[in-house]
């Protein structure tokens, strides 16, 4: 199935976690916040969250700034 | 010692993190400033560069991190992005930052305010970024900001303390700690407006793109703690008229 993640459509497996699709993206959930069509997943969820159909996800982190 | 909402700070000089040319740069120059508060921004991941991570490189233990809303055009945005910064676990402390315009990077006062009214609400401290206005630090001062951070000059110009008028008259009314940001160019800028009596400096863009950041971000910390010292000793009053250093009598002698 597929979702949207950043902008980019990815397919995922069905029963895809949040916290997998994250690792699988070789990134740290721990540096990662999550929103997902529209609403900011707590970190506490994300092993247990599962990626639907279509979902829009945006992973977002800190970066250098002023 | 300087206190922001319940926090004290040794440091008046708080660094911003953005445009440096390497992490490890970044970590030195961190560690040169003396700076116990940085700024970060939130940002989308590059899915193709998952390794560009700067958390890989900064201690939360060691730092209070503020992230800011940078490029945030209004109210709502900025609110957005703060809630996403709480969540991404930085705690409530927050650099409110509205600018609408690209080009110039100027705060927009009123969704400034706005902002700051609600994200008091939900338990942030939030220290806006402002124009040098008088009137608007104070409407924010009494809706709840921490602190307030009103412009040297547009960020990333350099331009050193060109809003010094406004300023003084912010750090004359403010209850509030008021936080020189934007625009110091040079430690010399940063030690006048700490003269004046900010209560620190956020400076960025100075110490990043100086040729040697580990080295100004040492010269900005001893430039701010100059500036504070000077302010705390008190400066003379200025005269159009001179005033010799030395003796005026006693001078008979050479007089035929």
């Amino acid at each position: 199935m597929k979702i949207t993640c950043n902008g980019e459509t990815k397919e995922i497996t069905p029963n895809t976690t949040l916290i997998s699709f994250i690792r699988d993206m070789n990134l740290n959930p721990d540096t990662v916040v999550a929103e997902c069509d529209g609403r900011i997943v707590k970190r506490e969820e994300y092993d247990n969250m599962f990626l639907s159909e279509e979902n829009v996800l945006e992973l977002i982190r800190f970066v250098g700034g002023g | 010692m300087l206190k922001i909402a319940d926090r004290t700070f040794r440091s008046r000089l708080f660094l911003g993190t953005g445009k440096f040319s390497s992490a490890e740069t970044l970590k030195k120059t961190i560690e040169a400033s003396g700076s116990e508060m940085i700024t970060v921004a939130l940002r989308r991941v590059d899915l193709n560069d998952p390794s560009d991570d700067i958390m890989n490189v900064l201690d939360r233990e060691k730092y209070l991190f503020l992230p800011n809303t940078s490029g945030a055009r209004d109210a709502r945005e900025a609110i957005r992005l703060a809630r996403l910064a709480r969540a991404a676990g930085s705690g409530d402390w927050l650099k409110l930052e509205v600018t609408p315009d690209p080009r110039t990077l100027l705060p927009d006062p009123i969704e400034t305010l706005k902002a700051t009214e609600e994200l008091v609400k939900d338990g942030f401290i939030v220290l806006p970024y402002i124009n040098a206005d008088p009137v608007l630090a104070l409407r924010l001062q009494d809706a709840g900001a921490a602190a307030v951070m009103p412009l040297g000059a547009p960020i990333g110009t350099n331009l050193g303390l060109i809003t010094r008028f406004q300023v003084e008259i912010i750090i004359d009314q403010a209850r509030v700690p008021v936080i020189v940001d934007a625009g110091l160019g040079a430690p010399s800028d940063a030690a006048l407006a700490m003269e004046i009596g900010a209560d620190a400096v956020l400076v960025n863009t100075a110490i990043s793109v100086a040729g040697d950041p580990v080295k100004m971000a040492a010269a900005f910390a001893r430039a701010v703690e100059a500036g504070r010292w000077a302010y705390e000793a008190g400066l003379g009053k200025k005269s159009s008229e001179a005033s010799a250093s030395s003796p005026t009598t006693g001078l008979d002698f050479i007089k035929s």
